[in-house]
């Protein structure tokens, strides 16, 4: 049976590959590029974020400051919105991921999801309050909707995420 | 910070630090795009950088557009095949019509002295995303300044006016939607020429008239077009239908909200009309009188 407990003690996972990291922030960048539309950009978590907070939790060292802020950027462009407000609350998040991330890390999963999602929110907010400033008018509560998803999603991508982490199985141990 | 690790590990700044100096970082960026607009040569690099992501992203999308168009049925075709013909004929009459219209609004003109209106020319280009951003209503076209799109270009269908061309990178170009929250056209309304103000609401599908005194002349299905008093869009193009007006005795103006004309949202693919009429330039005489007379005062 697979642990979904990455704190559980009987497990030893292999060491985080830099380039694993780098190819799911790749992807997720993807996926936030895909053309949502409609409710589909209703329901839909910032994957960048997501994936962003989970390796600031995880692996806080090799995430650092610099990624999340150039990551806001490209955000930033690719959405046409004011020029660093992505940057501004990607690198809030990535602050309150490595802050919290020793606490996080000795919960499981189902707690965890529950400190991702107000992360996740607090996110949102900063985005929302730079817009706000901006002159822009409030687009409805269902913009916070997404790191709903966010929360519920959590559990599925650390399973995904810690995938290459995981000793392969002998037959002796099966 | 409460886990710092022991001073005798080298690792740089703590992270409240890096936090500081990022964050500063982020807000001057904010702050020199949201006054100032000077961001654009790092926009630019940064758009080309993430350009390839960018069709990679759009490719799922535009492949089953593609392969709905290649598997219509037989029948759709013919049936299509049909309206077409009859609209060509109806087409084809007008513009008969048309040709003899122009030759003598041409003479006319001519005799009128007015200047000849140039004949625009546009630029077929497919949208590529809807920006994901809920604040504003924007979509991404897949032509830039290498097709030779520029700023405030006006964008239309084959319905009415869909935007305006507000942002151009080297192989796309956005455009804000004229539902866009702020975003003004001139219009002039068909059926009793009244000018006025049509402005984005920020809703989608939604507009509003601005600046309607409550006694004009404004009726439920009004046609408006676009009066061509600003240079940006050519004059004559449907905008946008008066769907109610709500006269508020309260107010100076009455609500008038309307409907666009053209697909707003809902295109595959759009024009980008390109050498819209030019303004005549300001008479020369006073730019050139005034600062003399500044400097004969100032000598004097």
């Amino acid at each position: 049976m697979i642990n979904l407990y990455p704190g559980s003690p009987q497990e030893i996972l292999k060491p985080a590959q830099t380039g694993f990291i780098v190819f799911t922030l790749v992807m997720a960048l993807l996926i936030n590029l895909l053309p949502w539309a409609g409710w589909g950009l209703w329901v839909r978590p910032d994957f960048v974020a997501l994936v962003l907070l989970y390796w600031c939790i995880d692996q806080p060292r090799k995430i650092g400051f610099t990624i999340p802020w150039l990551l806001g950027l490209l955000m930033d462009v690719a959405d046409g919105s004011l020029f660093g407000q992505h940057a501004l609350s990607y690198t809030i998040l990535a602050y309150a991921g490595i802050a919290l991330q020793r606490r996080v890390q000795r919960f499981s999963i189902t707690p965890q999801a529950l400190h991702a999602v107000p992360l996740l929110l607090l996110n949102d907010t900063i985005v929302l309050l730079i817009r706000l400033v901006a002159g822009s008018d409030f687009p409805g509560y269902w913009y916070f909707f997404g790191s709903l998803i966010g929360g519920l999603l959590w559990p599925l991508m650390s399973f995904v995420l810690k995938l290459p982490q995981r000793p392969r199985f002998d037959s002796d141990h099966v | 910070m409460e886990h710092t690790p022991p001073p005798f590990f080298k690792t740089g700044p703590s992270p409240l630090t890096r936090l500081l100096i990022y964050s500063v970082l982020s807000l001057a960026l904010l702050i020199a795009d949201a006054r100032f607009k000077h961001l654009d040569a790092i926009r630019q690099v940064a758009a080309v950088a993430i350009y390839p992501l960018q069709r990679i992203a759009a490719a799922p999308a535009s492949m089953v557009r593609r392969a709905g168009e290649f598997f219509v049925t037989h029948a759709s075709l013919r049936e299509e095949n049909t309206r077409l013909a009859q609209e060509q004929l109806a087409a084809a009459a007008l513009t008969q019509k048309t040709t003899a219209l122009e030759s003598e609004n041409a003479s006319l003109r001519k005799m009128l002295g007015a200047r000849e209106r140039r004949a625009e020319r546009s630029i077929l280009a497919e949208v590529l995303y809807a920006a994901r951003d809920p604040f504003s209503q924007r979509i991404v076209l897949d032509k830039g300044t290498q097709h030779d799109v520029q700023n405030g270009q006006p964008v239309i269908d084959a319905s009415g006016v869909v935007g305006q061309v507000t942002r151009v990178y080297p192989m796309l170009a956005e455009v804000t939607l004229i539902t866009d929250k702020g975003h003004l056209i001139p219009v002039l309304n068909v059926r009793s020429g009244l000018r006025s103000v049509l402005v984005g609401t920020g809703v989608h599908g939604v507009l509003e008239l601005q600046f309607v005194p409550l006694n004009a002349d404004v009726q439920k299905g009004d046609q408006l077009v676009t009066s061509g008093i600003d240079g940006i869009y050519a004059p004559g193009l449907p905008v946008a239908e008066v769907m109610a007006i709500e006269p508020n005795p309260a107010a100076t103006f009455s609500k008038v909200t309307c409907r666009p004309l053209g697909g707003v949202s809902n295109n595959t693919r759009v024009f980008v009309v390109q050498g819209s009429e030019a303004l005549p330039p300001r008479p020369p005489e006073d730019a050139e009188q005034t600062p003399r007379g500044r400097k004969g005062r100032k000598g004097g």
